[in-house]
C-alpha cells in the first residue's frame, strides 16, 4: 500500500514536469476579453500598481500612456492575439531599474487584482502567470 | 479545549492586528506549520521558508495544531523566524496524549533550515533547502520503557519543492520531495532508536497538491518512517489536506490523517487541525 503511495507521488510529480503551458493558440487571448478586454486589464494593473506604496515610485518617471500601450500589445502578444510587442526587450527596459523579487512580486498580486475584478477565470489567470514568469530573470535585479 | 480556544483567539487577534509584516512573496509561499514547527505541510518539513520574506526582510510565524486519531491526541505549538526567505529558525513543543492510559508524552523540536538553491516558482531551478531537527523528549518513562535507546536526538533532511503556475486542468499545482535521515520512533515522540534498528535510516517524504484558487488548496502527504521498536509495529503516515490562505497574516489547514499502528493500537485515523499566523 505505501510503496503504491510513493509510487503515485512519483507519477504524479513526473507528469508534471513537462512545460509550463503550451497553448500557442488564441484561446487565452479570447479568455482575457480579447484587445479590448486586455486594454482594460492593463490599465486596471497600473491603477493598482500606482495605489501600491511598494513599487509605484517605480512608475513615477516615465510615459503610463506608452507603458499601457506596449504592455497590453506583450499581454496580447503573449495571450496568442493578433498583436506584434513592439517595445524594448525586458533586459533593456528594466536595467537601472533596479527591480527587487518583492518588487516583481507586487506587480503579480497586482495583476492577480485586476485579473479578479476583471472577472478572468483561475484558469487563464493561471495560463497568462505561466507565460509571464520566465522573464523573471530579465527584469529582476538589474 | 478550552486552552486551545484561548490560544486560538490570542492567535485570531494577533493576525488581525496589522503588525508590520513581511510580504514580499506571494500568497501560500509559506506554506502552513508541520507538526515539527518547520514551514511545509502538516506531516511533512517542505522546502518552503516560514513567512512571507522577500529580500532583506525578516518575519515568522506563530501556530497551533491538533492531531485527533482513535487513541491518541497530538497538540503542537510552533514558532519560526524566517530571515530574506534564506533562513529559517523553529521552535516546536509537542504534547502526545494516551488517552487509553491516562498519560502523556512531551517533545521539544529545535529546527533550522537553510534555502541552499532554486526558487518554488521563478528559473530553472526547483527550490532546494537542506535542514536540521534537533529533538528531545521532556518526558521519557515510557520510551524509555519500550526499547528507546536515547531521549533525544537529531534528524537532518534535503527538500525540494516546486510550484507549476498552470499545471494540469490549468490549476497552480505544488510538489515536494523530502528525503530524511533520522531514527525517530513515531516523529521522536517514541525515543530515538530501538531493539530492531538504532541507526539512522533514509526516509522519504513527500507532498502534491492543487491550487483551486490562490488562496485554496487540496491535497495529499505521505511520510515514511522507520520501525525501530521490537514491542509494536511503525508504519507510513499520511494525510489528505485542504488549507485556505485567506490573507499573508493567516493560514488554515484540516486534513484526514492516517498514522496506521501506533504502540500497538491499529488503523489510527482522524483529523488535523492547523491554525498558524505570519508577520
Amino acid at each position: 500500500m505505501n510503496r503504491l503511495l510513493m509510487n503515485s507521488f512519483l507519477l504524479a510529480a513526473l507528469l508534471m514536469l513537462p512545460g509550463q503551458a503550451n497553448a500557442r493558440s488564441d484561446s487565452l487571448y479570447q479568455d482575457l476579453g480579447g484587445t479590448a478586454g486586455i486594454e482594460q486589464l492593463v490599465e486596471d494593473l497600473l491603477f493598482n500598481v500606482a495605489d501600491d506604496r511598494r513599487i509605484r515610485h517605480h512608475f513615477m518617471d516615465i510615459d503610463i500612456g506608452r507603458l499601457h500601450e506596449k504592455l497590453s500589445e506583450q499581454i496580447c502578444e503573449l495571450a496568442g492575439g493578433p498583436c506584434v510587442y513592439t517595445g524594448d526587450d525586458m533586459v533593456k527596459s528594466h536595467t537601472g531599474m533596479g527591480v527587487t523579487r518583492a518588487d516583481f512580486n507586487a506587480l503579480v498580486e497586482a495583476l492577480q487584482v485586476a485579473m479578479d475584478d476583471n472577472g478572468v477565470s483561475v484558469s487563464a489567470q493561471n495560463r497568462l502567470l505561466a507565460l509571464l514568469a520566465p522573464m523573471h530573470h530579465e527584469i529582476v535585479g538589474l | 479545549m478550552k486552552k486551545l480556544i484561548i490560544h486560538s483567539v490570542a492567535l485570531a487577534l494577533l493576525a488581525t492586528s496589522g503588525v508590520a509584516a513581511a510580504e514580499g512573496r506571494l500568497l501560500a509561499t509559506g506554506g502552513a506549520t508541520n507538526v515539527e514547527g518547520a514551514a511545509g505541510g502538516g506531516l511533512v518539513p517542505w522546502a518552503v521558508i516560514s513567512a512571507y520574506t522577500e529580500d532583506d526582510e525578516v518575519g515568522g510565524t506563530v501556530s497551533i495544531s491538533r492531531a485527533q486519531v482513535d487513541d491518541y491526541r497530538l497538540d503542537v505549538t510552533a514558532a519560526s523566524f524566517s530571515y530574506r526567505n534564506r533562513l529559517e529558525v523553529s521552535v516546536a513543543s509537542q504534547i502526545f496524549n494516551l488517552e487509553n492510559l491516562g498519560t502523556e508524552l512531551r517533545q521539544q523540536v529545535f529546527g533550522l533550515k537553510y534555502r541552499v538553491a532554486g526558487d518554488l516558482i521563478y528559473g530553472q531551478l526547483p527550490q532546494i533547502s537542506a535542514g536540521v531537527q534537533y529533538k528531545r523528549n521532556t518526558r521519557y518513562d515510557l520510551p524509555d520503557a519500550v526499547g528507546s535507546q536515547r531521549d533525544s536526538d537529531w534528524d537532518a533532511y534535503i527538500a525540494a519543492s516546486r510550484v507549476w503556475l498552470a499545471g494540469p486542468f490549468d490549476r497552480t499545482w505544488l510538489a515536494n520531495v523530502t528525503l530524511r535521515a533520522t531514527r525517530a520512533n513515531q516523529f521522536g515522540l517514541l525515543g530515538f532508536g530501538g531493539d530492531l534498528n538504532d541507526s539512522r535510516k533514509l526516509q522519504v517524504e513527500a507532498a502534491t497538491g492543487m491550487f483551486i484558487n490562490r488562496a485554496l488548496a487540496v491535497g495529499v502527504e505521505y511520510r515514511q518512517k522507520p520501525d525501530n521498536l521490537g514491542f509494536a509495529e511503525e508504519e507510513d503516515a499520511m494525510s489528505a489536506f485542504v488549507a485556505w490562505f485567506p490573507s499573508k497574516n493567516v493560514a488554515l489547514v484540516g486534513a484526514f490523517l492516517d498514522l496506521g499502528s501506533i504502540a500497538g493500537a491499529r488503523n489510527q485515523t482522524g483529523y488535523y487541525l492547523s491554525l498558524q499566523a505570519s508577520f
